[in-house]
């Protein structure tokens, strides 16, 4: 295994691209190693990328929009003084993730690169409109995060690419975010379903919304028939019954050991009604 | 036995002193079964079977054993020739086959071949070189499949002589006993309640791995460090398993990170050893967890039939219980201790219990606190709740009308001796908790649990220091804080003080035969052969006062520490403390120690109530345990917060296996969820604060009133959880784990 710590993001692209067999970027690791260990991937090239300058920063621009950097951790976002205040849902998705110890290693950029479906920071990032800034042999190039996941453990990456630079808009005015999985226990489990909602209002009624549902489908998913169930709306009842059967619709999942076909479409509907109702509050300024 | 030194004041039993093995174990100082190794010590790795059901056709094992880290290779062939016998007679065979594969892989993760290799990721690379031809067979996993006609055979032969003719070959062994009329109790009752019951495999979830290092020469001369719960059963079933005396090969037990029942046999330590004899170096050996899984441990699965016959004001008129448990693919799974233990808590005029063992294409069962007794008491308190919930009666009175007591003909056949099921029940209904007000969405459940508990041959060696202190040698590794307890038992008769005396878990070659620290045995059995081997002494140093004081040795006693003259009459002579005598022992007759070897046979057997309040959110069926308490028959507890850490402890694990942990097998036979992030014990959050009560009914067997711990507190949660989310979503629910996939449909079916 050949093991690279380049130092800026053209270096590892060029690295990247000229190795041969399996290719891993190295940032937290708790996918990368825990994959290694237990023999489920073994990389022939590792590039680390936590040596490249300003990897680690969480900067807030000037239009309000933020910049993460691609070895930002988890603990890094949640311990930020300001960013858990305009986007509590990104924050409280990727604090989800892992243990303390987790924490301290496990980045944006590596929990959506993984590529797993059920992945908890990704829906959150979908429904804020967050995109990725890719860096590859012709340049740079700006994705929105939901093209990224291909299916599990797939992205639309080439080979030679990789992130560079994770950006969330800008919050702006009356708005609010949220996150909640289903797991069957408390912590430390992996999301059964997962769904992000992110709107902004005018008065009572939602003028903007995005909805994203995780773990239901062999990619995290926008779903836009639950963004319209709700815009137009003051959230009534009505309003979010018609988001739990947009949300059911939408659902494409799998049998498996973690949860069956039935449950996780029937809970997507309950946790969009629910975290809905959490941004909703947000977005009135209200603590949810 | 005679116990002519019962007791019931004490000075140092019932105190809470920290445990001696605290400090190392929180500094990390503490030797665990992997923290060791040996000069030219080499590493071991195993090749298991992704087949459910195989045969092996070949093994070549030609170009791992040409590669240069590569020292030994063995196969089956490395082994002894242990006869094959049916059942659990030859339960030599069933270990040596479960430990290396003979003829056929019999389930996922079934070890064909070990390499040992100069390091520990030589090893396991090496294993890629061993070339395993396989036939697939069919292969069966459940229970009820098992026994259906068409179920592929797991081995012809197995059977013992218990087994009803024309069962299928995969039914092991038969257990029927009980006594009254069945069907004339059923014609009395006014609700008669029958209903089927079904339980996953769960694993006891220690959290350590097996790990062993393991010396052989060919002379035949060995040594074996390993995690376990006995040091003389691995020594014996090594010695065994590799065609060497057992008095060769010296064990010694490493501290033990958890066991709870599945670190009773041995699993990889024969193959260490047989690595070590063909490598002619030591071989250590390391599970991984997924290993864990797939290959040690499990419990049995279940599938149940209950039917109880209740009058209106609450006699059980009639029960009756047929019992199926799958063990693996050996014979051994505990339908007779699921029938033996389903009914004990009641006073039945009419009981019949029936129990198969049931071969499956999975990996052999393990015993697991308790084993076999809490998937029946899940399944029979679950139809006594529901005779109580449709005649509208409470069912802690309920289950005080029926409580077995002294003199109670117990449905497995003896009658009880002093038991203090009642003073649970009684305790129970006093608790605030039964009386506590259930929000919304909240439902209550209670259970009662039985479990025999068990003596076992037991050494002990107490030895005194010439400063006064004392050197305690026990045979049964410290699964719970035994240390501390078996220290306050001795400081009790010496009248020492309890940090005098430093307690050791001693080898194979420094004792005689101990069993297993199973059986919840350990405070019972070692507790007594302590206080008789430190009788013992006492005896000694009163010999020697006597002898210094010139008057006859019953003219002393012992009391507070100290020799004193028994009486007016036997003159009058200053107390002599312990390290007065011990001072000059090596001039008065040279070192004075105690000891005891024997069998004791007065375990008490023990009850237990458990009142859990449990919330189920209707949207997803995800279940909260919002309150817990454990109301438990402790005899007499030597060191309390041990034994409410053994309440608490068996709570917490009922917990996992009633709401989310199980075995989950695909299609093919092979195992899906062989690692803790889908095999889901419970989390600490997952928890609520356990509250314990401990009854003391002294156990007529136990000089200071001990009954075991350690097991009865996992009997009775499953069934009081399931009692309790049944209460909470409406619907009762008579699978587990009752994981929210589950209750969420059986919400939906019930509209
Ligand atoms: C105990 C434990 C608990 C966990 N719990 C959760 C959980 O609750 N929810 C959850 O979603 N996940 C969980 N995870 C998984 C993991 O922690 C997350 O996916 C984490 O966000 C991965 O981030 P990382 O920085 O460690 O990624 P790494 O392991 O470093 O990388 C992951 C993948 O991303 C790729 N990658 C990394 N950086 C780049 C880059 N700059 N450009 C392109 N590709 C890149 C790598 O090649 C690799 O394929 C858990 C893991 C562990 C060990």
């Amino acid at each position: 295994m050949d093991y690279h710590s380049p130092a800026n993001f053209a270096e590892a692209s060029a690295l990247a691209a000229s190795a041969t067999g399996i290719t891993r970027f190295l940032a937290g690791g708790t996918d990368v190693l825990v994959q290694l260990r237990s023999e489920l991937v073994t990389p022939d090239t590792l590039i680390d990328v936590k040596k490249i300058e300003g990897v680690s920063d969480i900067i807030r621009n000037a239009d309000g929009s933020w910049t993460i950097g691609v070895a930002a951790t988890g603990a890094e976002m949640s311990e930020h003084p300001e960013l858990g205040g305009d986007w509590p849902g990104v924050v409280e998705a990727m604090d989800l993730i892992g243990s303390t110890q987790v924490q301290g290693r496990a980045t944006l950029t590596g929990n959506l690169c993984n590529g797993s479906p059920a992945a908890d920071s990704v829906p959150a990032m979908v429904a804020a409109g967050v995109t990725v800034t890719v860096t590859g042999p012709d340049g740079d190039r700006e994705v929105a995060v939901e093209d990224i996941p291909t299916g599990p453990g797939k992205t639309s990456l080439a080979k030679g690419e990789l992130v560079s630079a994770v950006n969330i808009p800008a919050r702006g005015d009356n708005g609010g975010d949220a996150y909640l999985r289903f797991i069957p226990r408390t912590e430390m489990d992996i999301a059964v379903v997962g769904v992000g909602v992110n709107l902004r209002l005018d008065g009572d009624t939602v003028t903007e919304a995005r909805v994203s549902l995780g773990a239901v489908a062999p990619t995290v998913l926008l779903v836009e028939d639950c963004a319209k169930a709700i815009v137009g709306s003051t959230l009534g009842d009505a309003a979010l019954d018609a988001l739990a059967a947009a949300a059911f619709a939408a659902c494409n999942p799998i049998d498996d050991k973690r949860g069956t076909i039935a449950f996780r479409t029937e809970v997507a509907g309950v946790l969009a009604k629910r975290a809905a109702k959490i941004a909703y509050a947000r977005a009135k300024g209200e603590q949810a | 036995m005679a116990l002519d030194d019962r007791k019931s004041e004490f000075s140092f039993v019932g105190t809470r002193p920290n445990r001696p093995d605290g400090l190392d174990k929180v500094t990390g100082r503490a030797k665990f079964g992997a923290d060791i190794s040996a000069p030219g010590m080499l590493h071991g790795a195993i090749l298991r079977s992704p087949h459910a059901h195989a045969r092996i056709v070949k093994i070549d094992t030609s170009k791992a054993e040409a590669h240069k880290d590569v020292k030994a290779v063995v196969t089956r062939a490395d082994f002894a020739d242990v006869p094959f016998k049916p059942g659990l007679e030859g339960e030599f065979w069933n270990v040596l086959e479960n430990v290396m594969a003979g003829e056929k892989a019999l389930y996922d993760g079934h070890a064909v071949a070990a390499i040992a290799a100069t390091s520990a990721l030589a090893a396991r690379d090496a294993l890629k070189l061993i070339e395993v031809e396989y036939e697939v067979l069919p292969h069966v996993t459940d229970v009820d499949k098992a026994m259906a006609s068409d179920a592929p055979v797991i081995r012809e032969g197995a059977a013992d002589y218990s087994v009803p003719a024309g069962m299928h070959p995969n039914v092991v062994r038969y257990h029927e006993s009980g006594h009254g009329d069945v069907e004339a109790g059923f014609a009395e009752a006014d609700l008669v309640i029958e209903d089927s019951f079904v339980t996953e495999a769960t694993h006891q979830g220690y959290i350590e791995p097996h790990a062993c290092l393991g010396m052989l020469g060919n002379d035949g001369k060995g040594e074996l460090w390993c995690t376990t719960q006995g040091h003389w059963i691995a020594q014996k079933t090594c010695a065994a398993l590799l065609g060497i005396e057992t008095s060769q090969l010296r064990v010694t037990a490493s501290e033990i990170g958890g066991g709870f029942g599945g670190k009773t046999t041995v699993f990889i330590e024969p193959v260490a050893l047989a690595l070590s004899r063909k490598a002619n170096r030591p071989v250590k050996l390391v599970m991984t967890r997924s290993e864990v899984f797939r290959a040690t441990g499990p419990t049995s699965s279940a599938s149940m039939d209950i039917k109880i016959g209740m009058k209106k004001d609450g006699t059980i008129s009639a029960a009756q219980g047929v019992f199926r448990l799958q063990g693996g693919a050996f014979p051994g799974a505990p339908g007779d201790m699921t029938a033996m233990c389903a009914f004990a808590p009641y006073n039945l005029t009419n009981v019949k219990q029936i129990g198969y063992d049931v071969m499956a294409n999975r990996p052999k069962q393990a015993a697991y606190r308790a084993p076999g007794a809490p998937m029946g008491a899940f399944a029979v308190e679950s139809v006594i709740d529901e005779l109580c919930k449709k005649l509208d009666l409470d069912p802690v009175d309920v289950r005080l009308k029926n409580a077995a007591h002294e003199g109670t003909k117990a449905s497995y056949g003896p009658r009880y001796e002093r038991i203090g099921l009642v003073e649970t029940l009684e305790a129970a209904k006093a608790h605030p908790h039964y009386s506590a007000p259930l929000k919304p969405g909240q439902g209550r459940g209670i259970s009662c649990g039985f479990w025999f508990n068990h003596g076992g041959e037991t050494s002990v060696s107490l030895s005194l220091s010439e400063d006064g202190s004392a050197q305690l040698m026990v045979g049964t590794p410290d699964i719970g804080g035994s240390r501390a307890s078996m220290a306050l038992m001795a400081a009790e008769v010496l009248g020492i003080p309890y940090e005098n005396i430093r307690v050791t878990i001693a080898d194979t070659a420094t004792l005689g035969y101990n069993d297993v620290s199973h059986g919840s045995r350990v405070t019972y059995a070692s507790g007594l052969a302590t206080i008789k081997a430190a009788n013992h002494a006492v005896e000694k140093l009163c010999e020697r006062a006597a002898a210094s004081w010139g008057i006859p040795t019953d003219a002393v006693k012992w009391e507070n520490g100290c020799a004193v003259p028994s009486g007016p009459n036997a003159g009058d002579f200053d107390p002599r403390p312990l390290a007065d005598i011990t001072t000059h022992m090596g001039s008065t007759g040279g070192p004075i120690s105690g000891h005891f070897e024997a069998t004791p046979e007065g375990a008490g057997v023990s009850f237990g109530t458990h009142i859990v309040d449990a919330e189920v959110d209707p949207e997803t069926g995800k279940t909260a345990i919002t309150r817990y308490t454990v109301i438990q028959d402790a005899g007499k507890a030597i060191h309390p917060t041990y034994v409410e850490g053994q309440y608490q402890g068996g709570a917490a694990q009922g917990i996992g296996w009633a709401l989310n942990e199980e075995y989950i097998y695909g299609e093919d036979g092979r195992l899906q969820n062989s690692i803790f992030l889908d095999y889901r014990i419970p989390v600490a959050s997952d928890l609520p604060m356990i509250d314990t009560v401990i009854v003391e009914v002294p156990n007529p067997g136990h000089p200071f009133g001990v009954r075991g711990v350690g097991e009865t507190g996992i009997v009775p949660p499953l069934a009081a959880i399931a009692n309790a989310v049944s209460h909470a979503a409406g619907v009762r629910m008579r699978q587990l784990p009752m994981s929210p996939p589950r209750i969420l449909a059986a919400l939906k079916d019930n509209g």
